[in-house]
């Protein structure tokens, strides 16, 4: 842990994208965020990990600006920012895309693409430009769906989060956050998400953070994992100098902690 | 371990939420079908109705009759789309019968005891019931009360209001001039205005951002909300909307019957608006809907309610065929909804 956290510190200050120094969250009495440290390099992809309540979502929501920390700061590009809103972040390049998508169901595919950052003539939505790029978009990325005027409500998991994906990539991303995104997702879909996620690094070198519970699935495609454990990072390791059995070991050891009635370490 | 058995079966769930896409697929696109039929059935249903009407009694169709149907049918309609937009969004407004009479008392006073030139008596009532919509959707979006609790309240609120400030008893509005004839004295004039705000809405539902937002924020207000929607300026701006629409027919209406009714807002009025925009297609829920929906839902309510009234039929009979017509046309809402929610697993 000491290594880890050494490692963190260590890297180049100039090469973050994004750089969290003690940030701190509290929901009333209960502190769920204690003091996290975490910086994501250009271009790299990095995998959050940790168990059910550790704090990944408040976490996640901190950086985008949906909440606000009680503590510490954020540093986008060596700059420290105040986030206040998600647009705010958004307008950084923060994308996110969350775990229910944040796509209407009631809503065509071109509509959902376009949500929030609709392109428009005068007052008036412009429908054919949106169709046509959002038709070029998916096309680019290699996700095909039945019909971009289909209403999302019909799509399958997976197309549903590409297009979630394929929305936050195209409103400039700088970084991309993704949620949990091969939940409820059998092997088949998934693989789709991790090509996608693969060439998304390989091929616009955008930096990612991919925040997991089942970390075995997404191991392949981070450069770096970072543990979140009782609101901080406990284990930041490039994958290279760790393995999906090193994890679940540090996992399970905890689990046979909790097991035995010994108070879990902090 | 208990974790680690609800993520396994977590996973073994997932192909299974994959077939149900496809039933939901089809489910979904029978729904959808249905969906886009149905102003087209409410459509035919009020042909169908003016036909059986016309063959029952040949005045149906005369000239005065439909001039009559017409004027009467302008609050229902525009109250009807306006309501619309509100449930698309996912919210209720039972107090916009009594925007429609509140209105038009503010104006009188403003006329009548400020000395107000009727142009900007009109602005300041209108101006008094866009107020009553922002604190409608205050309440409702910043103090978390349920849409359905906080316009009751406004309701019973405003029916107070209307009455105190007239002593009870209905005002005369003032003399014709210009403004009095553009904005009801002319026979046509309230159907004229009652078309252009339903094609207007119709335009900013289907055209506009804001058209596609309130859409999103019924459908998933969470999801609009993480991107990056103004869920709130949604809610609050339609409320307000809603409001002032029905303040501004109320103001149309009170230069039509030359008399301004502290007691025009009753339930009746909000409820019919209600069902009209159920009956055309709007969700209670939020997400669906439309203003032409809503105004052809109107268009049939009223069509009964003339038909029957030329045939000498009773105002119960109306509202047992009202009472069917909501039924079922509510019935068709849930089963919708209920298809929309087993979509979200």
């Amino acid at each position: 842990m000491e290594n880890g956290n050494n490692s963190a510190n260590g890297s180049a200050n100039g090469n973050d994208f994004l750089r969290a120094e003690g940030v701190v969250k509290n929901f009333g009495a209960v502190s769920v965020l204690k003091g996290v440290d975490m910086h994501v390099k250009k271009g790299e992809v990095l995998g959050l990990i940790g168990d059910n309540g550790a704090g990944k979502s408040t976490l996640l929501k901190t950086i985008t600006g949906f909440h606000r920390p009680d503590g510490g700061k954020l540093l986008i590009e060596g700059e420290e920012v105040n986030l206040r809103s998600v647009a705010q972040a958004r307008a950084l390049g923060i994308q996110t895309v969350y775990q229910d998508l944040a796509l209407v169901n009631e809503l065509s595919v071109f509509h959902n693409m376009f949500l929030n950052s609709e392109l428009t003539v005068g007052p008036f939505l412009n429908n054919r430009a949106m169709k046509e790029k959002t038709a070029r978009y998916l096309e680019d990325m290699g996700v095909r769906i039945p019909s971009i005027d289909t209403e999302v409500a019909r799509l399958s998991g997976g197309q549903r989060q590409a297009i979630a994906v394929a929305r936050a990539v195209y409103s400039d991303a700088k970084m991309l956050l993704l949620d949990e995104p091969l939940a409820a997702m059998g092997a088949k879909e998934g693989a789709l998400i991790l090509d996608l996620i693969q060439r998304l690094k390989e091929e616009r070198g955008i930096p990612m953070i991919l925040i997991v519970h089942n970390y075995a699935q997404v191991f392949d495609v981070c450069d770096r994992v970072n543990l979140l454990r009782n609101g901080r990072i406990e284990f930041d390791r490039p994958v290279g100098e760790t393995s999906v059995e090193e994890l679940t070991e540090i996992v399970v050891s905890e689990y046979r902690k909790a097991r035995q009635g010994k108070p879990t370490s902090g | 371990m208990s974790e680690t058995t609800g993520q396994t079966s977590g996973e073994t769930a997932a192909p299974e939420t994959g077939n149900g896409t496809q039933e939901r697929g089809v489910g979904m696109r029978i729904l959808g079908a249905l969906a886009r039929v149905r102003e087209a059935s409410v459509l035919l249903v009020a042909v169908g109705l003016a036909i059986y009407f016309q063959s029952a009694n040949s005045a149906f169709l005369s000239q005065q009759n439909i001039l009559t149907l017409s004027r009467y049918a302008v609050p229902y309609v525009v109250i009807a789309a306006a309501l619309c937009l509100l449930l698309i969004c996912g919210e209720i407004d039972l107090s916009v019968g009594q925007s429609f009479a509140f209105a038009p008392i503010v104006m009188y006073l403003a006329y009548d005891k400020l000395f107000l030139v009727l142009p900007l008596a009109v602005l300041v009532g209108l101006l008094a019931v866009a107020l009553v919509g922002l604190i409608n959707g205050v309440i409702t979006v910043y103090l978390g009360v349920s849409s359905l609790i906080t316009t009751l309240g406004m309701f019973f609120l405003l029916a107070g209001l209307c009455v105190t400030l007239t002593g009870g008893f209905p005002a005369t509005p003032p003399d014709a001039n210009t403004t009095t004839r553009i904005l009801g004295e002319y026979a046509w004039s309230g159907t004229i205005w009652a078309v252009v705000i339903v094609i207007l809405l119709q335009l900013l539902l289907s055209r506009t951002r804001w058209g596609l937002h309130t859409y999103a924020t019924g459908g998933n207000p969470l999801g609009s909300r993480e991107a990056g929607v103004s869920v709130a300026r949604i809610k609050i701006g339609n409320f307000m909307l809603c409001a002032v629409l029905g303040g501004f027919v109320g103001i149309i209406e009170s230069f039509r019957i030359s008399s301004i009714d502290p007691l025009a807002g009753g339930p009746q009025l909000v409820l019919l608006c209600i069902a009209s925009a159920v009956i055309g297609g709007t969700a209670l829920l939020g997400g669906v809907g439309t203003a032409t929906g809503a105004f052809l839902g109107a268009l049939v309510l009223i069509i009964l309610q003339n038909g029957f009234t030329l045939q000498g039929i009773s105002a119960y009979t109306f509202n047992i065929i009202l009472g069917i017509a909501i039924l079922v046309a509510m019935i068709l809402n849930v089963y919708v909804a209920r298809l929309r929610g087993a979509g979200r697993v």
